[in-house]
């Protein structure tokens, strides 16, 4: 991960929207975030949860009610659009359809008053970058969605900006092309080694494509991370339910020692959880353990937890085993299939839990 | 294979034929009450003019078209161009060019203004613009009439402000029928660009925004090209019937201040000249289209080689 300098800072960001008779709504309430240079940086949460509204205010299509937005220091927030060194790849890719690809792309160019041989060379290295020489003549409705994708990409790249913005860029493209597409970002975004602030609701796209993470809900950051923080160590139940599949198990800590805490589940049995700091003793608390962090133990074993087999459903990569704890939790387990195994376990079966080392993890409600 | 594919030719040429018949009552009107009256028109234009109007049947002349453009002089029969016929060309196609500008200029932002606004207040926009139609074009130019008139609203303003002392002739001026027309017209303009206006993008104008275009640059590079086809369908609807316009010169601008439609008029009443009125129709009628014709084909140029 880079650790360079801070490209852009929200710093105490509100934005109130004034919604017709009743309260504002806050779309963004108190954010504060710093993005770091050559990032590629995720902003993921749930429709509804003002990550579009954060990237438009960085782009200068809304202004902040409260707040500041500093791009290198230097608070950006009052600019209008045209003055901001940062360009928007939009979700609807909102290519110009009166132009053609090469014109789409030298457009920014073009407003920057940069003389016509300077454009044209540019527009040439950008249309070679997203791998779109042939095209450079069509116009932009005579190409197929992943195609006007890459020209946006294009467009947006062509005036190199300090930040790139990318509003849900891949989600009106199908599974494979979507795949595709990932992989392509992540290499320009290396070759270029421009910022890059992606907004998304899909947790998969962030994890596989992201530097780092923000979590939003409610207008809210709830946890900034890499995506191996956010996954294993997930700071609040939102941001453990959002990301993967999810056990949660209540309890109350029973003993702690620095970021260790061991819970005593309602079951009355005794687990091992990594602790957040804020913690005290005979709080109750909520653990998380992720489906792939946990094995299933035949009925005589060494396991933390017991329970029953209630149900088996079989995904090719793996296999999905439900069950019901004692005391009443759901728990599911998740194993990676081999050749020939799977075989040992039936519905109904009693079977035991074991975690594996700092799987389970406490949770703020 | 072959059968099932004739069949489907057949009752694909069956479908055709069909759907054919369903413009015959268009294609009879069009017959009936447009081409054939220009035959008719066509044929005055060159017979002998009767004297006291109307035309003496079978006998032929070029007399009619001749006068279009020509004066012949009563005693020595030089020929000299009809400089009075040509000044009211002149006029009707200037004052037509004017009128049509203007309507874009007033009606671009309001049909911007109109376009933006929430769904629901939309309706109520248009039905404003809508309103003056309602009311009868004479009754309209009678109020333009009270409002431009020298003891109108306009002169006695300026007058109690203070700007002028006496009051400004508007009444009788090539200034009043324009005003008068982009009046009664203006509607014709805001109409087509709002239908066009309203199916914009306007995360086109975003996206303008976000790649360095100020606001005017974005007017012209993205908003103006995207509405283009709303610009020529407005243009060509106030231009057409401001060239031919008969009510507002007549009423606007007096005796002497007369364009094609008047002139026409004159023709055939008080003038007792048919063939000449008949020459002069079909002389506006080439001139409208020979004017949509370069118009449109500019335009069209202009939106392919913009890319």
């Amino acid at each position: 991960m880079p650790a360079g300098q801070t490209a852009i800072e929200a710093k105490g960001v509100t934005k109130a929207f004034q919604s017709s008779g009743s309260d504002p709504v806050k779309a963004l309430d108190n954010v504060s975030v710093s993005i770091r240079e050559n990032e590629f940086f995720t902003l993921l949460g749930p429709s509804g949860c003002g990550k579009t509204t954060l990237l438009r205010l960085i782009a200068g299509f809304d202004f902040p009610t409260i707040g500041e937005i500093l791009l290198y220091g230097e608070d950006i927030a009052p600019l209008p659009p045209y003055k901001r060194p940062v360009n928007t790849v939009f979700q609807n890719y909102a290519l110009f359809p009166h132009m053609t690809v090469a014109q789409n792309i030298g457009f920014g160019l073009e407003m920057l008053g940069k003389p016509k041989a300077e454009v044209e060379r540019r527009t040439a290295q950008m249309l070679k970058l997203v791998r779109m020489e042939e095209l450079s003549g069509r116009k932009t409705s005579q190409i197929s969605g992943g195609q006007q994708q890459r020209v946006a990409l294009a467009r947006a790249l062509a005036p190199a900006p300090k930040v790139l913005l990318l509003d849900e860029p891949l989600s009106a493209l199908d599974y494979k092309l979507r795949k595709d597409m990932q992989i392509e970002l992540k290499r320009l975004q290396h070759e270029t080694g421009i910022t890059f602030i992606f907004v998304t609701h899909d947790q998969e796209e962030a994890l596989t494509m992201s530097d780092r993470i923000a979590v939003m809900s409610k207008g809210k950051i709830l946890q900034v991370g890499s995506p191996r923080d956010i996954y294993d160590r997930p700071s609040e139940r939102f941001v453990a339910n959002f990301i993967g599949d999810t056990n949660f198990l209540e309890g109350r800590i029973a003993s702690m020692s620095g970021r260790e805490a061991k819970v005593k589940l309602g079951s009355g049995a005794v687990i091992n959880a990594g602790l957040p700091e804020g913690f005290s003793k005979k709080e109750r608390v909520t653990v998380v353990v992720r489906p792939e962090h946990a094995d299933l133990i035949q009925h005589g074993g060494k396991a933390d937890l017991w329970g029953k087999l209630e149900n088996i459903v079989y995904f090719g990569t793996d296999t999905h085993y439900h069950l019901k704890l004692d005391g009443g939790a759901e728990f599911i387990i998740r194993e990676q299939n081999s050749r020939g195994g799977g075989a040992g376990h039936a519905v109904g079966d009693a079977v035991g839990v074991a975690l594996e080392n700092y799987a389970a993890q406490v949770l703020r409600d | 294979m072959a059968s099932a594919q004739e069949s489907a030719a057949l009752a694909k040429t069956k479908e055709t034929r069909d759907s054919w018949l369903l413009s015959a009552p268009a294609l009879i009107i069009i017959l009936f009450a447009a081409l054939g009256p220009l035959a008719v028109m066509f044929a005055y234009s060159l017979m002998v003019k009767g004297d006291y109007g109307d035309v003496k049947f079978g006998e032929f002349s070029s007399e009619g078209w001749f006068s279009v453009f020509f004066d012949r002089d009563i005693f020595d029969d030089t020929v000299t161009l009809a400089d009075a016929h040509l000044t009211i060309f002149w006029r009707s196609v200037k004052l037509s060019l004017y009128t049509t500008v203007l309507a874009l200029v007033f009606g671009f932002p309001t049909a911007y203004f109109i376009a933006t606004r929430p769904e629901r207040s939309r309706d109520i926009w248009l039905f404003l613009v809508t309103i003056p139609f309602w009311t009868n074009l004479l009754i309209r130019t009678f109020a333009m009439m009270e409002v431009i008139r020298n003891e109108g609203i306009i002169n006695l303003l300026l007058i109690w402000i203070g700007i002028i002392a006496t009051p400004i002739q508007i009444m009788y001026t090539d200034t009043a029928i324009m005003m008068g027309m982009l009046y009664v017209y203006l509607p014709l303009m805001v109409l087509p660009l709002y239908a066009s206006m309203e199916k914009i993008d306007f995360r086109l104008v975003e996206a303008g925004y976000d790649l360095y275009a100020t606001r005017l640059q974005v007017l012209w590079r993205v908003i103006i090209p995207l509405v283009k086809p709303g610009i020529i369908a407005g243009s060509i609807l106030v231009f057409i019937p401001s060239l031919g316009a008969y009510v507002t010169p007549r009423l606007l601008g007096g005796g002497k201040n007369m364009m094609l439609g008047n002139l026409i008029e004159l023709q055939f009443g008080q003038g007792r000249n048919w063939p000449l009125g008949a020459a002069l129709s079909i002389t506006l009628m080439a001139i409208v289209m020979v004017a949509m014709l370069v118009y449109v084909k500019q335009a069209s140029k202009g939106t392919s080689s913009h890319g």
